[in-house]
């Protein structure tokens, strides 16, 4: 084309300049993306508005509005008759311990595959990554009877155990991306230093994983915080009740009082979107790293 | 590494935390599932439990009452709806988005929330969405003056409308998701090559179609393979909303799974749907990535030629 252009004196310019995106198309773009953003808003502005509504309103005064009387002790309800402090508790523990096991096992397994040279290494690494692709339903039966038969069907490690092993395949494969970058000089010269593997892994490698770190935690904490197969098939004692199977039960009470749901399930999703306003960036790369390796 | 005992030793140690979690909870669980449905199990010891080998397969396929057919067949839908309709709309989305847009990251952060809200929340939202008497999908009919349109029984609870309405809300959720991932493919398709394709004249439409779309088929991909065993693996949504009601008129094979194990302790044909369901989601995935293959291989073909 370059040979074109200089041949012919007579050319027009016109002709080969960029196409513009019409107006009228990003005008009809901007119009779909605001459609669409306003039906994922709207469930959850509602889900804020009943929250803090009475019955009338709810029922027909006022179905879609802000709330005219803001009901604060539909949250008071919700949190005394409702035991959302004790099913919030719950899901803490259940969701900070299973992060834990998984980031241990995770951090050392990688250490191991990716850091230390042997053979098999990749077969191994391979093996876990069948781990993406197993579903959760797979285990529930034979779990479910293990359980049971250890007694352990109504307690956290119900949840914890199972929770952190389908966490870890993805932890993993995050983690290996983030050890592949530390610079393998380093390992070397801890070895000069005199440094044993262990000693190498918890002075070197661990403090440069905290990025990684953070983005595993992300994906498990969404995970845990709102598995509800599980945790509904194996927890039927209140004590030991997450949020899911709470919210559940709850709803199952108060079929008619709207505020006190609406107030639960504000009180169950909150948690989830501060830590995303905040994060927002990083919680959608550890889902993109999470799908485009796997 | 001093000698070569003392470096398998460290690494048996490296990885047994993991090695024991991943074999004890994930790998030696499905063997033991292809073992329990074998046996008629009626509770939850084998004491007892009568060695039928393929009776519960066969059961399965023929029995009118538990139906997985039908099953297999809400699975499937979902899954074409999802690959047909789902998809599309994502991706859609994502190249408006990738445009470079004003506002790109917030309509970003926006789509991509309902993926992080608890199926729960969202479920029990949607429950009282179809609410039949205060419902706001009732609302909203009847401000467009067809507030007459609900069917006998509810929304929920008439059996030729609750399949469309649980349908509805989970492919509604998980638009963001794929979206977000399509978004990022689109985002690493090279200006250059954007803009060498628009010196040659074509239109933005024909930039998507020619030049985008094709650079983003990995992606397209992992989307199809997600879309299809996340449809046959769905549950919560579906629990939360109907358990598979009315009368089985919403039963995927998880739900199915669920209520034989803890509502007839049938723990035997509970194994032999969560073999079924990992046998699909494994082959599903292969024919899908073999799909793609096949296809990236013929265009190759064509440009040599």
């Amino acid at each position: 084309m370059a040979k074109n252009m200089s041949s012919k004196n007579n050319f027009n310019l016109d002709q080969y300049q960029v196409q513009k995106t019409n107006k009228v198309l990003k005008v009809l773009i901007y119009i779909g993306l605001v459609i669409w953003a306003l039906i994922d808003l709207f469930p959850v502005y509602w889900m804020f508005t009943f929250s803090l509504k009475s019955n009338e309103e709810v029922y027909g005064t006022n179905v879609m509005g802000l709330p005219k009387d803001w009901l604060w002790s539909n949250y008071s309800t919700a949190m005394t008759t409702g035991n959302m402090p004790l099913y919030f508790l719950n899901s803490v523990i259940v969701t900070v311990s299973s992060i834990a096991i998984c980031l241990v096992a995770a951090m050392m397994a990688t250490y191991a595959l990716t850091r230390i040279i042997w053979k098999g290494s990749k077969t191994m690494n391979a093996f876990f990554m069948l781990g993406i692709t197993i579903p959760i339903h797979s285990s529930i039966v034979p779990i479910f009877i293990t359980l049971s038969k250890l007694k352990m069907v109504n307690s956290y490690w119900a949840m914890i155990i199972p929770y952190s092993a389908f966490s870890l395949a993805m932890a993993i494969l995050i983690c290996t991306g983030f050890m592949n970058d530390i610079p393998k000089d380093l390992d070397e010269a801890a070895y000069i230093d005199g440094c044993t593997l262990w000693q190498t892994f918890i002075k070197i490698i661990v403090p440069l994983m905290k990025p990684a770190l953070a983005t595993i935690s992300i994906y498990t904490f969404l995970q845990c915080w709102n598995e509800l197969m599980f945790a509904q098939s194996f927890i039927s004692q209140k004590k030991y009740r997450t949020l899911p199977v709470g919210i559940q039960a709850l709803s199952g009470q108060h079929t008619t009082d709207w505020g006190p749901i609406g107030a639960a399930l504000v009180i169950a999703t909150f948690p989830t979107l501060l830590v995303y306003v905040f994060m927002s960036k990083s919680i959608q790369e550890s889902f993109i790293a999470g799908a485009v390796k796997g | 590494m001093k000698n070569n005992t003392y470096k398998y030793l460290m690494i048996a140690i490296f990885l047994a935390p993991a090695l024991i979690l991943f074999i004890g909870v994930l790998i030696a669980p499905i063997i033991m599932s292809v073992f329990y449905s074998f046996f008629d199990m009626k509770s939850i010891s084998l004491k007892g439990a009568e060695f039928i080998f393929l009776g519960n397969y066969k059961e399965l396929f023929t029995s009118g009452s538990i139906n997985v057919w039908r099953a297999l067949g809400n699975a499937m839908l979902l899954a074409a709806l999802s690959v047909f309709l789902q998809l599309p709309l994502s991706l859609g989305l994502a190249l408006m988005l990738g445009k470079g847009i004003k506002g790109e990251r917030g309509f970003l952060s926006i789509y991509f929330m309902p993926v992080l809200i608890s199926t729960v929340v969202i479920g029990q939202l949607w429950r009282k969405i179809y609410n039949p008497d205060y419902g706001i999908l009732n609302a909203v009919l009847g401000l467009l003056g067809i507030g007459d349109k609900m069917p006998l029984g509810g929304w929920l609870g008439n059996e030729a409308s609750a399949l469309w309405c649980v349908f509805v809300p989970t492919l509604w959720q998980y638009v963001g998701y794929h979206m977000l991932l399509m978004y990022a493919g689109v985002r690493s398709v090279s200006p250059e090559l954007r803009e060498a394709a628009k010196l040659d004249g074509a239109t933005d439409g024909q930039v998507d179609w020619y030049v985008v779309i094709p650079s983003i088929k990995p992606i397209l991909k992992v989307s199809v393979i997600f879309a299809v065993t996340g449809s046959l693996k769905s549950f919560d949504l579906i629990y939360v909303l109907t358990k598979g009601g009315p009368y089985h008129a919403t039963e995927v094979p998880s739900t199915l799974m669920i209520s034989m194990l803890f509502e007839r302790n049938r723990y035997g044909m509970g194994s032999t749907i969560a073999v079924l369901m990992i046998s699909l989601c494994f082959a599903f995935a292969i024919l899908i990535s073999a799909a793609f293959k096949e296809r990236e291989y013929g265009k190759k073909h064509v440009i040599k030629k």
